[in-house]
């Protein structure tokens, strides 16, 4: 009998700590084949940042940096710079990326460091209980902001997939989602991709991957699945933003 | 640059750090602007890419110090230096990096402070070095020069203890032997015997375990155990790498002690004081960390009264009263850093006399 599907070598064989319906999974999964489909498995370093993600080294069989918060791109850099033979990437979130840490991602991805950076958006603080993220959509209920994020004194969520592209130094930036077959294949896609800009020493390349979050969203993993697509896509176009080498 | 010969060179503390850092096999700095060490940087910038080296003028000390988390974990010997506003942003990496095991060298050319304080010399941050300056209760190892010879040698030894214990350490010295000129030996890289990087992350190869550098310990006891396992490393490393430098103590009926530049112009005092004929010593401690207590606790056993002098209201004090026996004085002269302060030989010998005509 022919196994037509299989866990991917860079994953360990163990359950996660993810809650049902969370996207973290997937994300990682598609992290992993294209570290096995590149055969980079054992050249690679994982860094992993604080939250959710930072449980990488339990479920990825790589060898793996534990950043503090946000400075995953700065830890990253070293590594990098250190041994510029390696595979060299960052798994962070929203809070993680897009607020402590947006001085290290920025800068980083200006320098063109020849890393990749996987940003989960799923608009909240998961790990420390759901409270307001810089990605929280407008009017959006979390536990820091009970009335709604007000624009006016919070400010608008950050896309980060185009701001990144802005800069110079930034290869390739890419958003997708995990929230239909069709999203996962074409986030397969551009998962392999931004490997392969490393691969090829081509420079910084950038994937925003909008998750779900069931939990600090309240809602069960199907609704919350039904609003990455009612909410989250309409706020947050997917799409490639840049490609510079069009791989 | 490898130096063949070890004929004197006249050079600045700072650029005597960065000469020796290149010669000990650091190969990657990260640093940010600021005044009184920046002759680091632009010294390293300038030679490291020669070397096959990375410079990186990083956009923040937390960025500089995350590098450094990030290269030592992949091995290689690397480095960062700053004065006290930077090396408060550093705290949160240096904690990580203490949590996480990580060797790695720091250099803090101190200045006056609190907040933007002032760009003279200061001895201000000395509990910020030797306490644990983050979060979650640690130590590093900190060296304190006293000239610019002791630049070039502590900051070689700072790399080689980092690697041995595991352990950032800091070379902290001020702006007096930052910038001054003096001539050097360039010693040679010493012979020391290193431990195998056996944990360093470098990608997981077939047959080779996973290795992970991190600092998250959540399984009961696992924090705990960590602790007591750095406890013991604490304790090995004062038991073994105590250093010191005493100047007649032997027959003295009292014992000046100061650290880094305020020794230099202590050691002057004292000869001022034995010429005068006064039986006075110097202990000079340059490891602050570990700190040479029992030293202090031998030479306390005949010598009833210490006097210690600092360029701050007072805290290595803290370290010498709780090292020296329990019926001995220990008089404080110290003036607050900032520009005009640093005390002069003749205001420091007045100091010991003073001291020694009330002795006991």
């Amino acid at each position: 009998m022919k196994q037509v599907f299989t866990r991917p070598e860079s994953l360990k064989d163990v359950a996660t700590h993810f809650c049902p319906g969370c996207h973290h999974g997937s994300v990682h999964r598609l992290v992993a084949e294209a570290l096995d489909e590149f055969g980079i498995r054992s050249q690679t370093i994982g860094v992993a940042s604080v939250g959710c993600s930072v449980f990488l080294y339990g479920y990825f069989d790589v060898d793996v940096i534990e950043a503090p918060h946000g400075r995953a791109p700065a830890v990253a850099t070293g590594a990098k710079r250190a041994r510029p033979d390696r595979v060299v990437f960052t798994y962070q979130g929203d809070g993680d990326l897009a607020a402590i840490g947006m001085s290290e991602i920025i800068h980083a991805a200006n320098r063109g460091e020849d890393i990749t950076v996987i940003f989960v958006n799923n608009t909240t603080y998961g790990m420390t209980g759901g409270q307001m993220a810089p990605t929280t959509l407008p009017g959006q209920k979390t536990s820091t902001s009970p009335y709604g994020r007000d624009v006016s004194k919070d400010g608008s969520p950050f896309k980060m997939a185009e701001l990144l592209s802005n800069l110079d130094g930034v290869a390739f930036s890419a958003r997708v989602a995990l929230n239909s077959p069709k999203n996962v294949l074409n986030a397969k896609k551009m998962i392999k991709t931004a490997f392969r800009y490393q691969v090829e020493k081509k420079g910084f390349s950038f994937i925003e991957a909008l998750a779900s979050c069931p939990t600090n969203w309240g809602m069960n993993p199907l609704d919350a699945n039904q609003r990455v697509t009612d909410e989250m896509i309409p706020y947050f176009p997917l799409g490639v933003y840049k490609n510079t080498a069009n791989l | 640059m490898q130096y063949t010969s070890v004929e004197k060179i006249f050079v600045k503390g700072n650029e005597a750090v960065a000469m020796a850092a290149i010669e000990v096999g650091c190969r990657c700095y990260f640093g940010y602007p600021i005044t009184p060490q920046s002759d680091i940087p632009e010294y390293l910038s300038r030679e490291l890419p020669g070397l096959g080296g990375e410079f990186i003028q990083a956009e923040s000390e937390i960025g500089a110090i995350n590098m450094l988390l990030g290269a030592s974990a992949t091995g290689v010997r690397a480095m960062t230096s700053s004065s006290g506003p930077g090396i408060s942003l550093k705290q949160e990496g240096i904690s990580y990096m203490a949590g996480s095991e990580l060797p790695g060298v720091i250099v803090d050319i101190m200045r006056a402070g609190p907040g933007l304080g002032g760009i003279d010399a200061s001895q201000a941050d000395y509990w910020q070095a030797t306490k644990g300056g983050g979060h979650g209760g640690y130590r590093i190892i900190v060296l304190a020069p006293a000239s610019v010879q002791e630049m070039y040698d502590l900051t070689m030894l700072a790399f080689d203890l980092s690697d041995i214990y595991r352990m950032p350490a800091m070379v902290l010295a001020d702006s007096v032997v930052g910038q001054m000129k003096e001539s050097v030996t360039p010693n040679l890289r010493p012979q020391t015997v290193l431990p195998k990087k056996e944990w360093v992350v470098r990608g997981r190869a077939e047959g080779t375990p996973q290795n992970v550098v991190k600092s998250l310990y959540l399984g009961d006891g696992e924090m705990e155990a960590f602790h007591w396992k750095m406890q013991a490393r604490y304790k090995e490393l004062a038991d073994n790498e105590c250093r010191w430098e005493e100047v007649q103590t032997s027959d003295a009926e009292l014992i000046v002690t100061a650290f880094g530049s305020t020794s230099r112009i202590a050691k002057t005092a004292v000869a001022m004081a034995r010429e005068a004929g006064m039986k006075v010593g110097l202990m000079r401690p340059i490891t602050l960390f570990p700190f040479p207590k029992k030293t202090y606790a031998a030479l306390s056993e005949r010598c009833k009264l210490f006097l210690d002098i600092e360029l701050s209201t007072g805290q290595m004090i803290d370290d010498v009263r709780l090292s020296v026996a329990r019926d001995v004085d220990v008089a404080f002269y110290g003036r607050p850093p900032g520009a005009g302060s640093l005390p002069t030989p003749e205001e420091l010998f007045e100091q010991i006399k003073k001291n020694y005509r009330a002795r006991a």
